[in-house]
């Protein structure tokens, strides 16, 4: 990248700058004009005062020079003849006409100094992420992510502010100042000079003061990159943190830091506003000199007193643009500074060449060997990870590579990624140079699955299909309003030299996988999954997944259909005890009394089970139902019990919140509560006691807690409640509930709560895995299994796959590498996480769905190198030995006591 | 069941027997009911152990799996029970498998419950090594009585 900020600017944004700058000559020809003019208001209004009938002459323009040019005139413009008043409302609405015609010119340079600046702050960002994308893999251990991150958002914004400015600010601003020192100095000789010393002390003397300032800026800018990589590591290492007691640590950590970035801020606004204070003092002596000097001038009969207003009022103008020129030279310094901080963090050794990822045709896939000669990978420190490795890896077998801890077998596929740099040898495929292979060709020819591959925060099908997004297919499918945006999108994208790449495009390359459409993707994904051993896992997914009845009707109606079936399969004696299924007219032992009030899923927050207790609808329509003093009574006895349980348990004991329906702090609340009901009865209850007891009923589920507190007369009325609950519902809760109802989908709850539209019934223990069987059963019947797995394809994965497990991960990334049928399969370790039953099976899996194509798997016992047609055996980075799988296992006795042995 | 009539369950449980009822009542309240049908299974021998299941009533059969293959079955345990300790406070995967023989209602004391009441509970602690005590009685008889037949059956 340019080394230089304004070599930078100019580079690409020469020609707006020559115009916005011509646009800026020629705004300072009206401002001179409106200059002159006040003169000449204050020099009429006192002439023409006593000569209410002259004639004067408007619009007479001409420019004087100043004597030392010639002193000559230049007539513009030989004017009107106009009377008194006439003219003076002529020269005051031209004065006004000048004020408009100077403001036009502002907003038009300040705008499109702004529009060059954000262009120029746009190619910058994507430059340094470009280059991001091209870091070599040890960049990303040196410099911390957050960094990178502050430093594309955050440092290099004032930078876009800065660019608009770099060349026209001074040209603007100078071009001012030096209009109104020339304007004055034509007026006035004296008063030009001292407007001259006085500016001359304001642009020596305070460029010093801000010297410390600046050198203050670039602190304060290092010490919150810090602070931001520091936090990301807090929260990287949180489980570290909690695990260890060392929270004070980073407390202290972190208060240390913002000490010192306190100090840094604080002295830098003392200077500042010392800076500011003493300029405003010269701006303010100015006008007290030319009251003086201009009073004398004008006793001696040199100046007239229109001369002095205007002087003043050219210099009204000065210290303004002079000050903000000051500025600029600083932000100039500091800008730079700024941009070569940044841009040194963006040129590592090593990145990939641009042209190696540039947008291509689909290249002719990949055929043939891979052959290593003497490739040697060095680690930081200079020691050998690969030292000389000479070896084939045919292209259409299975090759193992067995290796023990530090043999150097794990860096061998990053070397095959170009993820290491080679320190010496060469790779080639399929006759090609590995290194100058471009990652289009690479990226689709090989598969590659490391130990942790990344999870990104969307779904799992789009983890899934990740790799198939190399370049648009297809693009994208625009209405004529929407192309025309994309036109000038699109537009605007090349003026900040940013590439044309929509993301609105078919990405999807389903040809790769194999597929025509999304329809057959997703059949192909589904046997991915199953030679992974995922589908199960995804099939839980689907049945925790929501879907929207009104975008999937058809599936919303064919699981209403499943819904029937396991019913009807219900009522077989063997199972009817495990479900107790939703009815209108029936208490739902198995729910809590709030959800049996609801009696329907809640949408968005109103109606959750922790805030209906706090509804006053809800309570309205218990009032009426005469349900008030019974479950105030419910509360009574519920808290009563809570009491006697969990009276001798300490504060903070777990089955506080694990059980206990009060809490630690609540409770001798509720004590005293209970105590002074004990005294006066239930009737002089409280509107306040009342409530807090009622909302203790809210939560309680009769088959669970068994306190036997809601009979056959409570459960009837709360029907009544349920029922009047939901034909009085306002409209501004209509949108919070969906009610349940046995002939249509609840697009509110999960796919299995809609199959099983009902509840388990507590302490059955085998009713979970017996109903989940069912469910199976009910939508294999009706061919909905796959409709499900859909659903649970669209399971958000989560920051970083924090929903999924690390089994789970893994063999994400290992489907991921699958999907793409890449020509060559490289498994570093990508299934360490799983148990050795299942690494085992899925090995065979793969093997097996890959036969006569290239796998080069990395494995650590001679029992898996069985399953390969060939074996490389690497020791201390070499290869100790490569050929057939069986006969190099037949020499060897036990390999896995000759690898231990290493 | 409700809550009062497992606490006078409880009660009658050797294991919660010098258990005053107010922490009886918590126990029930705070442990979960779990009803197996006949033949259903508890927990497979090899399953990671989170939980003890004090038999409230019916009976479970408790087998062994052989190394090679085959099933010796090494106990019946019926009503006032506990099955499944071993797992739980040796932090051992199951040593057995467990199959109730006849429909076997169960309180399931999940670890953390169990060596809460434990240690907030010393009586029961001391009730607990009892039952241990016993079983290892056990075992060592059944080892002497293997012992035994080696030595009668060794030419």
């Amino acid at each position: 990248m340019e080394p230089n900020l304004f070599k930078y600017i100019l580079k690409h944004s020469r020609r707006d700058q020559l115009i916005i700058l011509g646009v800026v000559v020629v705004s300072l020809l009206f401002y001179y004009a409106s200059l002159d003019l006040p003169k000449t208001i204050v020099n009429a209004i006192t002439k023409l005062a006593a000569h209410a009938d002259r004639v004067t002459t408007f619009m007479h323009l001409e420019i004087g020079l100043p004597g030392f040019l010639g002193g000559a005139n230049l007539l513009l413009f030989d004017g009107f003849r106009l009377g008194r008043t006439a003219y003076l409302i002529a020269i005051c609405v031209l004065f006004l006409v000048f004020v408009v015609i100077n403001n036009w010119f502002k907003i038009y340079i300040n705008t499109a100094k702004g529009r060059l600046g954000e262009r120029m702050l746009r190619r910058l960002r994507f430059d340094l992420f470009d280059r991001v994308l091209r870091f070599p893999q040890a960049q990303f251990r040196k410099v911390k992510q957050a960094e990178i991150a502050t430093m594309i958002k955050d440092e290099v914004e004032p930078l876009g502010g800065f660019i608009g400015d770099a060349f026209i600010q001074p040209a603007f601003l100078g071009g001012y100042a030096l209009t109104a020192i020339y304007f004055m100095v034509l007026q006035s000789l004296w008063l030009g000079m001292v407007a001259i010393v006085i500016l001359a002390v304001q642009a020596i003397v305070i460029p010093k003061l801000r010297k410390k300032i600046l050198r203050l800026g670039r602190q304060r800018q290092l010490t919150a990159r810090a602070l931001a990589g520091r936090i990301a590591e807090v929260a990287d290492g949180s489980v570290e943190i909690h695990s260890h007691d060392t929270s004070n640590y980073e407390r202290a950590d972190i208060v240390d830091r913002l000490g010192r970035i306190y100090n840094i801020r604080f002295d830098l606004y003392q200077r500042k506003f010392a800076v500011k204070g003493l300029n405003n003092f010269l701006a303010q002596v100015t006008p007290f000199t030319f009251y003086l000097l201009g009073g004398l001038l004008a006793f001696a009969g040199k100046v007239d007193l229109g001369i002095i207003v205007a002087v003043i009022n050219a210099y009204k103008d000065l210290p303004g643009p002079v000050k903000e020129l000051i500025d600029w030279d600083q932000q100039r310094q500091d800008v730079q500074i700024k941009y070569e901080q940044v841009v040194e963090q963006f040129e590592p050794e090593g990145m990939v060449p641009q042209d190696l990822q540039a947008v291509g045709e689909r290249p002719a896939p990949l055929e043939g060997d891979i052959v290593l000669s003497g490739v040697v990978v060095a680690d930081e420190n200079g020691v050998k990870l690969l030292d000389g490795v000479g070896l084939t890896l045919p292209g259409n077998e299975q090759t193992a590579i067995l290796a023990g801890p530090g043999s150097g077998a794990d860096v061998l596929p990053l070397a095959l990624m170009r993820l290491v740099p080679l320190a010496a040898g060469s790779i080639s495929v399929a006759g090609k140079d590995l290194a100058t292979l471009p990652e289009a060709v690479t990226g689709r020819s090989i598969g590659y699955a490391g130990t942790d591959a990344y999870i990104f925060p969307v779904s799992v099908r789009d983890n899934l299909i990740y790799g198939l997004k190399h370049a648009p297919v297809a693009p994208a499918d625009y209405d004529q309003a929407g192309r025309r945006e994309r036109e000038l999108t699109e537009r605007e994208a090349l003026r900040a030299g940013n590439p044309l790449l929509d993301i609105h495009a078919q990405w999807i390359d389903y040809e790769a996988a194999g597929a025509k459409d999304l329809a057959e993707l997703d059949l192909r994904i589904v046997e991915t999954l199953r030679l992974l051993e995922l589908e199960d896992d995804v099939y839980q997914f689907g049945l925790r997944g929501v879907i929207d009845p009104a975008k999937q009707a058809e599936l919303a109606s064919r699981l209403v259909e499943a819904r029937r079936s396991l019913h009807s399969r219900l009522a077989e004696p063997a199972l009817r005890s495990l479900v107790e299924p939703f009815d209108a007219e029936r208490y739902i032992a198995n729910m809590s009394v709030a959800e049996n009030l609801l009696f329907g899923a809640p949408v968005g927050p109103d109606l959750q089970p922790e805030r209906i207790a706090a509804n006053p609808y809800l309570h309205k329509v218990l009032a009426e139902a005469g349900l008030a003093e019974p479950l105030a009574e419910v509360g009574r006895r519920i808290a009563e019990t809570m009491v006697e349980l969990f009276a001798d348990l300490p504060p903070g004991h777990p089955f506080f919140e694990q059980f206990s329906f009060i809490s630690a702090e609540d409770l001798p609340e509720f004590r005293a509560l209970l105590g002074r009901l004990g005294k006066t009865g239930a009737a002089a209850m409280t509107p306040a006691d009342r409530d807090r007891l009622t909302g203790l009923a809210f939560p309680y589920v009769e088959a669970r807690h068994r306190l036997e507190l809601i009979g056959a007369d409570l459960e009837s009325r709360l029907l009544v409640a349920r029922r009047a609950f939901a034909a009085g519902l306002p409209g501004d809760l209509k949108a919070a509930v969906e009610f349940y109802d046995a002939e249509r989908y609840i697009g509110a709850a999960s796919v299995q709560d809609n199959i099983l539209f009902g509840r388990l019934v507590y302490g059955q223990a085998q009713a979970p895995s017996k109903i989940g069987k069912l469910i199976g059963d009910v939508l294999d019947g009706l061919g909905l299994r796959a409709s499900v797995l859909r659903v649970g394809l669209d399971y958000p994965a989560g920051i970083a796959g924090k929903r999924l497990t690390a089994t789970q991960r893994q063999k994400i990334g290992l489907g991921r590498a699958l999907l793409k049928r890449p020509v060559y399969l490289i498994v570093n370790e990508a299934t360490a996480l799983l148990d050795s039953a299942s690494q085992a099976r899925l090995m065979e899996n793969l093997l097996g769905a890959r036969q006569g194509k290239a796998v080069l798997w990395v494995v650590r016992h001679g029992e898996e190198a069985r399953r390969f047609q060939r074996l490389v055996v690497m020791r201390d980075g070499r290869v100790a030995e490569q050929g057939r799988a069986e006969e190099i296992l037949a020499r060897m006795k036990s390999p896995s006591t000759e690898l231990a042995a290493q | 069941m409700s809550l009062n009539q497992e606490v006078e369950m409880l009660r009658r449980i050797q294991l919660f027997s010098k258990v005053e009822p107010a922490k009886l009542k918590l126990l029930a309240f705070t442990s979960e009911r779990a009803v197996f049908e006949a033949e259903e299974i508890l927990f497979h021998q090899g399953d990671a152990a989170d939980s003890a299941y004090i038999i409230v009533d019916g009976e479970v059969a408790v087998d062994v799996e052989l190394p090679g293959g085959g099933r010796t079955r090494v106990a019946r345990l019926g009503r006032d029970q506990i099955v499944g300790e071993i797992g739980i406070l040796g932090d051992v995967p199951r040593t057995a498998t467990v199959t109730a023989s006849a429909r076997t209602t169960t309180l399931k004391i999940s670890k953390e419950l169990f060596f809460r009441m434990v240690s907030d509970f010393p009586t029961m602690a001391v009730e607990v090594m009892r039952v241990l005590a016993h079983r290892l009685e056990h075992t060592n008889a059944l080892l002497r009585e293997c012992q035994d037949k080696l030595a009668t059956s060794r030419p």
